[in-house]
């Protein structure tokens, strides 16, 4: 199976790769997945309290060139976004920019999975109620 | 100059030597004849040439040119042996013994003739691979017909011990089948130092043409007889009709034979370079072989890279480099490789394994850029897996609670 360039790209020059301080009041982090499906994503945002806006991200990521580009878009996507509009990103959004075949659409829930995740984790932290989200079918 | 891409998958198949495919052009052309046309030259000349190929197919094995039933190619091979047995020795009994890493072509004909009344017994295999000779022992019954475990595993390249498995086998009356397919050719194989009874190999594996192959079907102590399984002309001793591949099987022969020539020489060097390889990619933290290593093919090596995952591996240098893992990423299922489950992987290291399956042309400069690509991959990966940075940190990866999907 050929991988799409957009993929490739993101694969050979990931963005945002790295650790924010899970323990930071102003930092959501987002881990889904599991090593037994071969892949695991942790993406983690950094939020201005102020603003609501998402000032950094970063991500690591186990997993297939699908799964690398997937949260390395999802990461140059977050950026700047408040956290009410990062809760609407759809995954997808993600198969469109990269073009990503039919088998590979799950890394693309896992990266919005992920995304959701990190922001319940920065909600919970800062004393806000966890958002509820329709439970999907993987 | 090296030339890129480099084929490191000769598991799955080789390239033709340019000495088969000019034995076998004449037999496309000039020599066209069919070998079942008994009534003029041509037909006498490709039956000339089949019967000259038959005899080096044998030698290779030890057996007798008779011995030697020309097939499509070890699926057929597998297909016919196995269910040929279970019709033709039906009133001798209908338990079949096999094991859990057999390829799939044994597997499925096994549970094909599950649903047909048979009685299937799937041994499963040691963490290194290798069957466990008491539980075969143990498995065996009254009714036991067929004892079916393959030669060499053909991802992890172990190599069972079919000298005890035929031994066992015979004591308790039934037949020994192995699947030959990644052993013979590379290894010395003799079906009777060996007591094999039936076996299926193919020509693609051993730098022969694809689509021919052999089940070699023992005609002394005992006389053994598959029930053919497509109807026709009777050809091959009445086992496999239709009309024979003569260009395909002049190329076989002369694969067959040119492994039996080389086959010292050619181990010797790709063992030599397997063994760098897989020494320099052992040096790599948390990397494992996979399978019992003093008994294993010479070209092969499967090797896990702990934290991170294979198709993300391969994705780093796959324009350059080919070769397998043990990741079904790409499959619809997401289960990685049933094989190194059977040794008690967990997914996750099924998950991170690379198959690399050295062939004839590999070279040292070949090896040495697969050394630096491969590792290369690895840490870069390692530096964007989460796993890997909680190894560094001491998180029990296994106690936490993983989101299933």
């Amino acid at each position: 199976m050929a991988y799409s360039d957009k993929v490739i790209d993101h694969y050979s020059n990931p963005k945002n790769v790295g650790t924010l301080d899970k323990a930071s009041k102003s930092v959501g982090t987002g881990l889904v997945g599991a090593p037994e499906c071969g892949d695991v994503m942790r993406l983690q945002i950094q939020v201005d309290e102020a603003t609501g806006i998402i000032t950094d991200a970063k991500f690591k990521t186990f997993g297939c060139g699908s799964a690398i580009a997937s949260s390395s878009l999802a990461t140059e996507w977050l950026k700047g976004k408040s956290v009410d509009e990062a809760v609407k990103i759809d995954n997808m959004d993600l198969v469109e920019e990269l073009n990503l075949p039919p088998v590979k659409i799950h890394c693309s829930v896992l990266a919005e999975d992920a995304i959701k995740s990190a922001i319940n984790d920065y909600r919970k932290k800062n004393g806000l109620e966890e958002l509820v989200f329709e439970e999907r079918i993987h | 100059m090296l030339k890129l891409p480099i084929y490191l998958d000769h598991n799955a198949t080789t390239p033709m030597d340019p000495r088969v495919l000019e034995a076998m052009i004449p037999y496309f052309t000039e020599n066209f004849g069919n070998a079942a046309s008994r009534n003029h030259s041509f037909g006498w000349h490709a039956e000339e040439a089949v019967d000259y190929a038959r005899e080096q197919v044998a030698k290779l094995i030890g057996a007798d040119p008779k011995e030697i039933i020309f097939t499509s190619g070890a699926t057929e091979g597998d297909n016919l042996a196995i269910k040929g047995v279970y019709e033709m020795y039906a009133s001798k009994g209908n338990h079949i013994i096999t094991c859990t890493t057999e390829h799939k072509a044994v597997l499925d004909t096994c549970k094909h003739l599950e649903k047909l009344g048979a009685e299937v017994t799937y041994l499963d295999v040691q963490p290194d691979g290798l069957i466990d000779l008491k539980a075969l022992e143990a498995a065996m019954k009254p009714t036991t017909i067929l004892v079916a475990i393959m030669y060499a595993n053909n991802e992890i390249g172990v190599v069972q011990p079919v000298k005890e498995i035929s031994a066992i086998a015979k004591k308790h009356g039934a037949l020994f089948f192995t699947d030959g397919v990644q052993a013979v050719g590379k290894i010395p194989v003799d079906v009777n130092a060996d007591g094999i009874d039936i076996m299926a190999f193919t020509a693609h594996k051993m730098y022969g043409p694809k689509g021919v192959g052999a089940l070699y079907v023992r005609r002394k102590n005992p006389r053994v007889k598959v029930t053919a399984q497509m109807d026709g002309g009777g050809h091959e001793r009445g086992m496999r009709s239709g009309t024979l591949n003569v260009p395909g099987i002049v190329g076989f022969g002369k694969a067959a034979e040119i492994a039996r020539t080389d086959m010292e020489a050619d181990t010797a060097r790709i063992s030599k370079l397997r063994d760098k390889l897989e020494n320099a990619l052992k040096q790599i933290d948390e990397s494992y072989v996979n399978g019992n290593p003093a008994h294993r093919l010479p070209h092969v090596s499967n090797i896990s890279f702990k934290y991170v995952e294979g198709e993300g591996l391969m994705m780093g240098f796959n324009k350059d480099i080919a070769l397998s893992s043990g990741s079904a990423c790409t499959s619809a299922s997401l289960e990685p490789s049933y094989v190194l489950k059977a040794l008690g992987l967990g997914d996750d290291l099924a998950h991170s394994s690379l198959r690399f399956g050295l062939g004839r042309y590999t070279t040292e400069e070949q090896i040495d850029f697969t050394i630096k690509a491969v590792t290369d991959t690895v840490l870069k990966l390692r530096e964007m897996s989460p796993l890997w940075e909680m190894f560094k940190e001491g998180v029990d990866i296994d106690a936490i609670q993983w989101a299933h999907h």
